[in-house]
């Protein structure tokens, strides 16, 4: 059996979910074997309807009170308890902030080999091999398993969601024997309606030269317009003008939007690992030699305080 | 307090890579070998606490012989012991090997807090400090971003999508330090000059009560098939224009090709 951990947060299923589950059910008919999605936590019996439009052959629920609150080991456990009852050979998990922070014990608990934040799963003999971007990008390697077990994390936005609504037995599963040692005790989500850069269509980023912090509302307004979230180069998050969780490249997030729009970066090789897998590039710069313009699908020579006020203009003009 | 630091040395963030011969690693040579940036977060926070807290930090590393570059260079940084597991057999290991006989140095050592970077710049895989905590069966913070240690119970702030949440576990624990838990100082001139004066203790599979087909290539559950290098990207067009203009091109590229309006 391929098993899908589908993240759910209070009965609402993550997109980077509906991928993992998408990508199950296609792996479900190159290997022959059934794709079951397990959601857990609290609220979770609220996310198996969405879960069912994906084509999964079996729905796992554990909603115990031991997992009314995010745990890592609590969740690992539940996830490994199903695998080994299930005699599952394949797990995935999607990589989220909890799908990377739950899948390495649940790899411990059941010997399983894994390979994080893959871009590409095939089938050979049999067995899998995964595709994932090594030194940030600078390299890609293919891996291959040695355990019966194999298990993966899939990088967001890459893996196509497919619609494929199933019927499937909804198993509910007794959580209640867990005691979880890392608990959440709070949690903070900022305001809502920000796009998850990770996540996110478009992503327009801003560098050295930004100048200031007191210039981001510029490619925040972008960004807003276009339905994105805002990155940042490491000179624009060292220089202290944005928060480090919206630098993008080898210390930051390595993101892969559809559309990335690079104002004032130059383009350091740890930028461009960070960003180099996005399908379209659209650099803004003034020094007609920065590298980034080696990478863009569309390069702007030229002030970015001029180019995007005029484009966001533009954009306002189109709506 | 006692605190178990664990460290990876890998190429520099500036190198360029080259495959080598064999088609599944990179060319070593010429390469500038450094600790891993989040490692030295891992490093900061460990002196941060035994500096109010008190006690004494051990840096390890699994590795070659040239994994001593980054002990002495965690030594000099005010780290007061080093392990440095040394031995043929560890070579090769994937996370799961590598977890396998750093989890027995966790053992070895019954540390109170342990402390991981998020990942080793490279490999890039996100998994060993977790699989640490499971197979030493501690609990874990992971990509924490603010930490506050509480008689005997941490709590640490972790970046979530959308936000933040804050995860308390009771030592002995796991933490997995993520950019932006702190600024890691560079070690100054006296630092360096006592760190050739401190110990480093080399340990083999045999001195972890470990055998050698659990560890290294042998003890894997992945291997690299292969390694590529990326295609290179071809640059498209290239504009100096009006701004206005320039904003029109951008709209009927996001319109036309990119067909994200």
């Amino acid at each position: 059996m391929i098993l899908v951990f589908a993240e759910q947060r209070d009965g609402i299923l993550k997109k980077a979910a509906k991928e993992a589950v998408s990508e199950g059910k296609r792996l479900s008919s190159k290997l022959s074997v059934p794709v079951a999605a397990v959601v857990m936590g609290k609220g979770a019996a609220g996310a198996v309807d969405e879960v069912k439009n994906f084509g999964p052959d079996k729905v796992f629920l554990v909603e115990s009170a031991p997992l009314d609150q995010y745990s890592a080991d609590g969740f690992a456990e539940a996830m490994a308890n199903v695998a080994k009852e299930q005699g599952a050979t394949v797990i995935l998990f999607p990589a989220t902030t909890m799908g990377v922070d739950v899948a390495p014990r649940v790899a411990a608990k059941v010997k399983a080999g894994l390979v994080s934040d893959i871009t590409g799963l095939e089938v050979a003999d049999g067995k899998l091999l995964a595709t994932k971007p090594v030194y940030s990008g600078k390299a890609i390697a293919t891996v291959s398993f040695k355990s019966d077990i194999q298990m993966v994390t899939l990088r967001s936005n890459v893996f196509p969601l497919e619609e494929n609504p199933s019927s499937p037995e909804v198993v509910t599963v007794d959580g209640s024997g867990i005691s979880p040692m890392g608990i959440a005790v709070s949690t903070e989500l900022k305001e809502g309606g920000k796009v998850e850069l990770a996540e996110a269509a478009v992503v327009v980023s801003g560098g050295r030269g930004m100048k200031g912090p007191e210039n981001f509302p510029l490619i925040e307004e972008l960004a807003e317009l276009l339905g994105g979230a805002v990155g940042a180069s490491r000179a624009a998050v060292d220089a202290g003008w944005i928060d480090h969780s919206h630098q993008v490249g080898q210390t930051g997030k390595v993101v892969s939007p559809t559309v990335y729009i690079a104002c004032g970066i130059s383009g350091a090789i740890q930028h461009i690992a960070g960003m180099g897998s996005s399908k379209f590039i659209i650099a803004i710069n003034k020094d007609e030699d920065a590298p980034i313009f080696n990478v863009a699908s569309l390069g702007i020579v030229g002030d970015l305080f001029k180019v995007v006020p005029a484009l966001t203009e533009e954009l306002k003009n189109l709506n | 307090m006692n605190f178990l630091v664990f460290v990876k040395q890998v190429p520099d963030t500036e190198t360029k890579i080259q495959i080598a011969g064999d088609g599944k690693s990179i060319v070593e040579e010429g390469v500038n070998f450094i600790v891993s940036p989040y490692d030295e977060i891992a490093i900061e926070e460990a002196l941060l606490r035994k500096e109010a807290l008190g006690g004494e930090i051990t840096v390890v590393t699994m590795g070659p012989n040239r994994g001593e570059a980054a002990l002495r260079t965690a030594l000099a940084m005010g780290c007061d012991k080093a392990v440095h597991l040394e031995d043929d057999a560890f070579l090769g290991a994937d996370s799961y090997a590598t977890a396998k006989a750093l989890a027995a140095v966790v053992k070895k050592y019954s540390p109170d807090l342990v402390f991981f970077g998020k990942q080793g710049v490279g490999t890039d895989n996100t998994q060993v400090g977790q699989m640490v905590a499971e197979m030493a069966g501690l609990g874990h913070i992971g990509m924490c971003v603010k930490l506050e240690i509480e008689g005997d119970k941490v709590r640490g702030e972790r970046e979530i999508e959308g936000g933040r949440e804050t995860i308390e576990v009771s030592l002995p624990a796991v933490v997995v330090a993520q950019k932006g838990l702190n600024e890691p100082r560079y070690p100054a001139l006296r630092g360096i000059m006592q760190a050739k004066r401190k110990p480093i203790e080399k340990l083999t599979v045999a001195d972890l009560g470990l055998s050698a087909d659990e560890v290294g290539l042998a003890g894997s559950r992945t291997e690299f098939a292969s390694l590529t290098l990326p295609p290179a990207r071809e640059a498209g067009k290239k504009l100096e224009v009006e701004p206005e203009v320039a904003a029109k091109e951008i709209v009927a590229f996001l319109k036309n090709e990119a067909k994200a309006l």
